[in-house]
This record gives structure tokens, sequence and C-alpha cells, in this order.
């Protein structure tokens, strides 16, 4: 692997300093076989002399059997990889090449030309810090060029080489260049790219990668290679306030307690105050703990273990963050997203989403529109096909920590997986948080619920009774409260029309307004739980989807699903409040079970049958269950 | 503003990597070839999880031909590391008597390697094993995931994997799948030279030069290294100062005549010389793709 360096013969310890102290720079090519792409690549890896005699004589005898230059050396050939590509005369995927040069070690993610291209483009992208984007010389800007730059600049590439390559072929004008600059320097400020060089050159016969080689005197701007060179890296990531995804909470002994993680953005010093989200917890930063002793200070990209000077609760996918400065929080979102899947994106269907260290459900709402990527117009649309890209609202089980992409790759980059197949279907960026979660800052208190339900001796949970009107909802939680109050127990008991009453008055019976409805009395549940407290629902809470939210406010197993089942014609028959003779008068609207559905909890906690029991013994049912599952331990003394 | 020089970056990549495995499944392990390439994986292991030892074991598949100074390093770093080591002889080619002389290097590779390490993973039931190729070593695996899913069967398919974006690798697979996972995928044969130059990680001395017993055979120089080497007509054993660039199974692995006997001196042949990594090794001249054909069938 000769570089032409002649301090590896003359003093190969004073190259190694020099060459252990190299930066890194990762790059994209974008463009077609036909642009050249692969023989600029290859040109590249030739001319840093990273390709060996025995590579060498394999790419001599490869040309000549299935070059396409007539037996010419085709340093495109060096890059083919699968066997099955190879033989289909197209490479399929990304493939990472490496090469290194005095001052810069090189990472290119190369990428092919053809209808698979967004999803390996973009992939590709996610990891470059700067794109090269093809252009032959005889054609000037394409369509493809726009889609190329249209997903760097949706990537958050800031910096782009334009390659006019295939100058040789147009006898190196000028004029060519210059129309063609032009051209491109006016679209590419339409997408947000600012830092562009645009450069002529022939990959074919070595202009302006190296060196000028005399066909472009009226040419003087930086060689491709001096510029990949000298290009900053990472000059914008340290800037930022410090954030770090926790990935791993490392835990040998009692005595130690250190969280570790790659620092996604800023600079973190023992001694700096740290606040970790989304459960605002404070501390200060103990150590910087590494196998080579501790560290004075950390940066964006290194990978590293914290120590706090106080106890507090962290797991992997929290993100610690500067006190001063901290992380966002927020559940809903505005993204755009890219779809990698075969299958298309179905709207209010859940997928997984990774973010940072963190895996959540994801709801997607409609989309607002997909962009056709040629001509970045918006075009409406119910779903995403594969490779498509659209913008749409996402909607989370959970709080989360975040920085919209435009700030923070890391923070803000996500992937979407597919429940069944267990596949990497999607990816996306954040764009910005939706209205109410944005700004809201979580209090972190330090009595918390434990605490509260420790005082109390019990274990809070939410009993929430779901059923028809006229099921017995409201009689069989109103025993149920009675026994649990001659337990000993602290209890609450909302009901759907008492708090219809007060906090929901302002409420009708729109769907909406249902939602609505629930969403509150969810919240006030609880919050109520949090304060150590038995809390019984009794609301007819029709949708699943509510039903689902609640539970998802809740701890794992506090959140008790009582179905009280009964047949619309027995309820109907019992018609206590005289709603369903109203309702089928046509006097009620939305009715649930006249003209408005009711989903039925699929697996339940408990079910009642309550055409097949009395109110009492389906209230002794449940204190039974309630017993069995350890929420409550039988009255104090028994 | 600190500048991280390409190093620290790889290091930092590689780290990052271990980690997410170990957070998100089950049961991982490192599947160590006693080689450079794993010592630098040794050395990534121990700082991605300090002060905690690596919560994983090491594997060595092993084919019982490996070289007397191999051995004689696995003990070593095993005892260093603190790590359990686990060692697995497929007793199929034990029983067999498979070896690379009377079988040759095909057959060899495949029932104590590739079949060698199917059954161990399965014997334990490891759902990830990291391992430490590297996209620079042959041109099929450019194309390569860090993290690359197996079926239960443990086949690679190459047209369905998964897309790997940012640092976010999306590590759920179904029951039965396991997960190889190359933590040094981005560094190239020289970044590993530099590093273990940097960090002084312990190597197996066959990378040094030193006098040792070859044969001239096939075009290249083979150590006898025990008694067990058969001797062709009209070979005899001469001293050679030798050094080995990769290291396998010692009849298929040829040595380099050589003077480097430091790591600075090996770094400087490496940059000085003209032939690449693998061409020491005897698998790879099967024929154009024959790596990818061995990763289908469950090769690492």
């Amino acid at each position: 692997m000769s570089h032409v360096s002649p301090l590896i013969a003359r003093d190969i310890e004073e190259y190694l300093k020099v060459h252990e102290h190299k930066s890194l720079l990762r790059f994209i090519t974008c463009g077609s076989v036909d642009d050249g792409k692969s023989t600029l690549i290859g040109r590249l890896l030739y001319e840093s002399k990273m390709i060996f005699e025995d590579q060498l004589a394999a790419l001599e005898r490869d040309s000549k059997k299935v070059g396409t230059r007539g037996g010419e050396i085709d340093y495109a050939l060096l890059l083919d990889g699968l066997q099955a590509e190879r033989e289909q005369g197209i490479t399929i995927d990304v493939a990472y090449r490496f090469f290194s040069t005095d001052r810069r070690k090189f990472i290119v993610a190369d990428t092919p030309g053809h209808e698979q291209y967004t999803r390996n483009m973009v992939t590709g992208a996610s990891t470059a810090d700067l794109a090269i984007i093809l252009i032959d010389a005889r054609k000037g800007v394409l369509t493809q060029t726009r889609r190329h730059s249209y997903l760097v600049s949706l990537l958050g590439i800031r910096r782009v080489v334009l390659a006019v390559n295939k100058m040789d072929l147009v006898g190196y004008a000028q004029e060519v260049f210059q129309r063609i600059e032009a051209d491109y320097r006016a679209f590419a400020a339409r997408i947000g790219l600012a830092e562009i060089v645009c450069i002529p050159m022939s990959a074919v016969c070595g202009d302006n990668i190296i060196e000028p080689r005399g066909n472009t005197p009226w040419y003087g701007g930086p060689m491709l290679m001096e510029y990949l060179e000298t290009v900053p890296v990472d000059d914008d990531l340290q800037a930022g306030p410090f954030r770090m995804p926790v990935q791993w909470v490392n835990r040998p002994n009692p005595d130690f307690r250190g969280f570790s993680g790659t620092i996604a953005r800023g600079v973190v010093k023992p001694g700096d105050r740290i606040r970790v989200l989304p459960s605002g917890r404070e501390s200060r930063v103990a150590r910087i703990v590494t196998a080579d002793g501790d560290l004075l200070e950390a940066v964006a990209n290194q990978s590293i273990t914290l120590t706090l000077a106080d106890e507090i609760d962290i797991s992997r996918g929290d993100v610690i963050s500067a006190a001063d400065d901290p992380v966002p929080v927020a559940d809903q979102f505005e993204a755009t997203v890219v779809w990698m899947g075969d299958a298309p994106m179905l709207r209010g269907r859940n997928y997984l989403m990774k973010i940072g260290t963190r895996t959540v459900t994801v709801t997607i709402a409609p989309l607002k529109y997909k962009v056709n990527i040629n001509t970045l117009e918006h075009v409406a649309a119910d779903t995403l096909e594969l490779n498509e890209i659209g913008v749409c609202e996402l909607e989370l089980d959970r709080m989360i920590a975040y920085e919209p992409y435009a700030a923070n790759r890391d923070l803000g980059g996500f992937i979407l997986i597919d429940r069944l197949t267990n596949n990497t279907v999607g990816a996306g960026r954040l764009n910005f948080a939706l209205r109410r979660s944005q700004n809201v800052h979580w209090q972190a208190v330090d009595i918390d619920r434990h605490a509260r339900a420790k005082r109390k001796e019990q274990k809070p949970c939410v009993l929430w009774f779901t059923g028809l009107s006229g099921s017995g909802k409201s009689t069989i939680a109103n025993l149920v409260e009675k026994k649990l109050h001659v337990m000993g127990k602290h209890t609450y008991l909302l009901d759907g029309d008492n708090v219809r009453h007060g906090l929901n008055k302002d409420l009708g019976f729109t769907a909406e307004d249902r939602v609505e409805n629930i969403r509150r009395v969810a919240e006030v549940a609880a919050l109520m739980a949090d304060a150590g407290l038995i809390v019984l629902l009794a609301f007819i809470s029709p949708f699943r989807s509510e039903r689902q939210m609640a539970r998802a406010l809740l701890p794992e197993g506090e959140f008790i699903e009582v179905f009280v089942d009964v047949p619309l014609e027995v309820a109907e028959v019992r018609d206590v409040k005289g709603l369903y003779r109203k309702a089928r008068r046509g006097e009620l609207k939305n009715f649930t079970g006249i003209d408005s559905p009711y989903e039925r909890p699929e697996s339940p906690e408990i079910a009642i049958a309550s055409a097949e029991c009395s109110a009492e013994e389906a209230a002794e049912r449940i204190i039974a269950e309630l017993l069995r599952r350890g929420i409550i331990e039988g009255a104090r003394g028994a | 503003m600190t500048t991280l020089t390409h190093l620290q970056r790889l290091e930092a990549e590689s780290i990052h990597i271990m980690r997410e495995v170990v957070a998100d499944v089950e049961k991982p392990v490192m599947l160590y070839s006693i080689g450079k390439d794993s010592s630098v994986m040794l050395h990534l292991a121990k700082k991605a999880f300090y002060p905690a030892p690596p919560p994983f074991p090491l594997l060595h598949v092993d084919t019982t031909w490996k070289f007397r100074d191999m051995y004689a390093m696995r003990a070593r770093m095993a005892e260093e590391m603190g790590m359990e080591l686990l060692v697995h002889t497929n007793p199929d080619a034990l029983e067999k008597g498979i070896n690379p002389f009377t079988h040759g290097s095909a057959v060899h590779t495949d029932i104590w390697k590739t079949q060698g390490l199917i059954q161990a993973l399965d014997k334990y039931g490891f759902d990830a094993a990291f391992g430490g190729a590297r996209r620079d070593e042959e041109k099929s695996r450019a194309k390569e995931r860090i993290f690359s899913f197996r079926s239960a069967q443990h086949r690679w398919d190459p047209k369905n994997q998964r897309p790997e974006l940012w640092r976010l690798y999306n590590t759920r697979k179904h029951k039965g799948e396991s997960i190889r996972v190359f933590p040094i995928a981005n560094w190239t044969e020289l970044d590993v030279w530099q590093y273990i130059h940097l960090e002084n990680i312990p190597i197996v001395p066959l990378y040094f030069s030193k006098l040792r017993p070859v044969v001239a055979r096939d075009g290249g120089l083979i150590m006898v290294d025990d008694a067990r080497m058969p001797l062709r007509p009209g070979e005899v054993p001469m001293m050679k100062k030798v050094r080995f660039r990769t290291l396998g199974c010692y009849p298929l692995t040829g040595a380099v005549e050589s003077e480097a006997d430091t790591i600075t001196a090996i770094i400087q042949e490496m940059l000085l010389t003209t032939t690449s990594e693998r061409q020491g090794r005897v698998i790879d001249h099967d024929s154009t793709g024959s790596m990818e054909k061995k990763k289908q069938e469950g090769y690492f």
C-alpha cells in the first residue's frame, strides 16, 4: 500500500506521528455510472495509492474481460462487490470505500443511481459530512442532479462539491463549466444548500483531481483532493450545548454507577451541571471515566462514561444535557419520512421508532403531503410507497428528549421499525415539535409516587370500568370502592356523569369532544394514582385508542381495564336513564351502541358478564382479582 | 475546538456499536481468532465497558491447526482480560481427522470453521456474535452491514439486509435469528496497525520477523510448526527470517520473508509493500466471489 511519502522509508516514527493524528472525513458520491462516478472513486483510490499490485493485476485482467473501456484500465471495476451485481453490471447498495492521504482518512459512501436510489442514498448520506455531486459536462444540470441535491439537503449535509465531469468531452470549454455552475447555484440556493465548490474535471484523464494537468488554465479553484483534505469537519458539533443519549448503565459493583454513551453535541467537563431528560432531574458531572484514566474534557463524537455527584435514576434512552440549556422534550412532531419498506406506510398504524438510544411506539397521523423528488412539488397523498418521501405528524406513546434534525442529527434522526417483520421500513427527521408539548419542561419533584404510596401503605392503580351505557359500570364501581374503603384503602371514584357537571362541562358529545373528555379524565386519574390513590373510573369510553392512551399514562401493571360486558339488548331493556329510547327516537345523536360504535376491549385485565351475575358478585370478583394481582393485600390487621 | 483524530473517531464508533449490542441483545459473544484484529477488538471491548469487564465471553472456534504461538497467546489474553474463554472444536472434524493436507483448504475451512462456528453458536444459544471483519478486506465485504442478520439456519441473504442510518442500529430479530456484528468494519489494515502501535496492544509474536523453519510450497512459504506437517518429496525445512501478515491455520498461511521485528518496522514494511493482506491466505484464491459464497453458507 505504497503511500507516496518519502518519510516512510526515511523516518517511519515521524511518519506515524503525522498519520496517527489525521482527521476523518466521511463523504458520499452522488451520480449514475454514466456520470463517471465509479471511475472517480476508483481514481481517488488509485491516486492515493491504496491499490496493491495484486489488486491492480486483477483490475487489469478484469478490465480486459468485462471492462467497458476497450481493455483500458476501468477504474470502476475496483468498486464492484457482490457477484450477482457484477454479473448484472450494476451495483445495488451502499458500499463503503476507504483511502487516506498524508492529511486525512476518508470513508466514501458509494451509492448507485437507479430506482432503489433514494433508500440507498439516504442511508449513505446519513453519516456523511460532505457530498460530491457528479454532473456530465455534456448534459448539465439534470433531474437526477436536483434529486440528489434535495436528498443531500434533506439529510443535513451542508457542504457540496459539484464535480463537473467529462470536461475532456466538451473540449475543456470554460463557458460550458460556467453555465453549469450558474444553473446549479441558482437551484441550490432554493433548497438551502449554501457551501458549494464547483470543480471542472475529468475522472478518466485525471484533470483537477490531484493536479491541474494544464487543460483548464482558466480554473483557479481548489483541486478535488486538496479540498477534501482541508474542508473543516465537525466544526459546528462541539459549539452547541452538551447532549449525550445514555446507551448503557455501567454498574460493575455497588460502588460504581456510570452512564455510557456517545456525545451527540457539545463538550462536557467534570463539575458541569447537567439535567436528565425527560425526567428533569439534575446533578453535576463527577468524573469522565475511561480505561486510560479520567478525562478533563470530552467532546461530540466521543464515546465516554460519566459518573454523577448525586444518585439519580437514569436509564438507557434518557438524554443527559447541559442544565443551563437542557434538551427539549415532546411527544408530537412534524417529521419528514423516507419510506424504505416494500409494503407501503400505513396511516394510523403503529411502528417502533428508534431515536438516539430510545425505542418508542409511534402512530403516524395522516400525511400532509409527499414530495415529488424530481420536481420538489408537494403532492397530496394517503400513503408512502418504497422510496417515497413525505411530511407527516407523529404521535409518540411517551415524551422523548429530542432536537430538531437541523440542530442535531443524533437527536433528530430516527428509524421506523415494523413490529411484525422487525425490518427497518423508514427513516426520518424531526422537523419541530407540535404546539402544547414544546418548551414545557417536566418539573422533577423529590417526593415521588412510591414515597406517597408507601405512606398510604397501598399500591396505587387505576381501575378503568368500560362498557355500554346501562351495563352497570357505575353501580359495580361504587360497590368496589365501598369494599376497598372498608379494607382501609384510600380511593377515589371518577364517574362519567359527575365529571361532565364540572371539569368537562364545556364538552359535548361529538367524537372530538368525547376524545377530549376521556383525555382529561385519564390525566386526572394518572395524577391521582401518582398521589398514591386507588382510582376508579366508570366511563363508557368506547374507543380502544383512548383507553390505550389512558393505559400509556401509567406505569406497567397499574392500569386495570375492567370490561363490564352486557349485550346491547339487555342494556337497552334496562335503560335506567331512558337514553336508549331517546337515541332510538333520534333525539340523541352519537349514542354508543346505536349510532356510534363500541370497540370491545381485546384483552381486558378483568371481564365481567354483568347480565349473568349480580353487582355484588361482580364487585367480589374484582376484589378477588386485585388480591390475586397483589394490588391490595387484604384488610389491615386481618 | 478539539479535532478528534481518525483513530479516535473509529475507536468511538466501535465502542458505540459494542455498547448497543450489550444493551439490546440477550446473549452476545465475541469471536476470538487470536489475530491482530481480535487483539484490537479485545482492547476496544475493555475500553467500552471499563471499569466493568466486558459483559460477554470469548469464543474461539478452534481447528487444532493454529500455530503454537497462537494457543499461547489465547491462554494469556483470556487471563489478562478476566473474561470467560469458550473453545469449540468441531467433534465431527476431530473424529474424521479433517486436515488441510489430505482434505484441501476448502473442505478444511468449511468443516472446522464454518460448521464449527454454527455448532458453537447453537450450542450456547448466542444471539449476537462480534466479529473482526473489515470492509476493506475484500470487495464483497465493502457492502456488508455492521449488523448482519442470519437466519435460524445461519444463512446470510445479501438481498435482505437492513439499511443502517446514522448511529441507529435496528437490533430486533425473530426467535432463532442471530446477528453478526462487526465493530471494526470501518477500519483499514493500516488503521489497525496504527492503533496497535499507538495503544501498545499485545499481538502474537508471529507477526514479528524471526528465524523460523519453512518450506517453499505452491508459491508461498509454509512454516513447519509441528510434526503433523507431512513434507513432500524433496522438501527440506530451511530456516528463514520470516513473519506473517495474517494468521490462520499454519498449513494454510503463507509467511513472507522480512526483517521487520518491531511494530514500526511492520508498518513501514506494509506501507512499502505492494501486495494485499489476504494474498497470504489460501481460501480467497479459489475463485472471485469465494468469500461471498462462504458468507452465505455461514462463514464469518
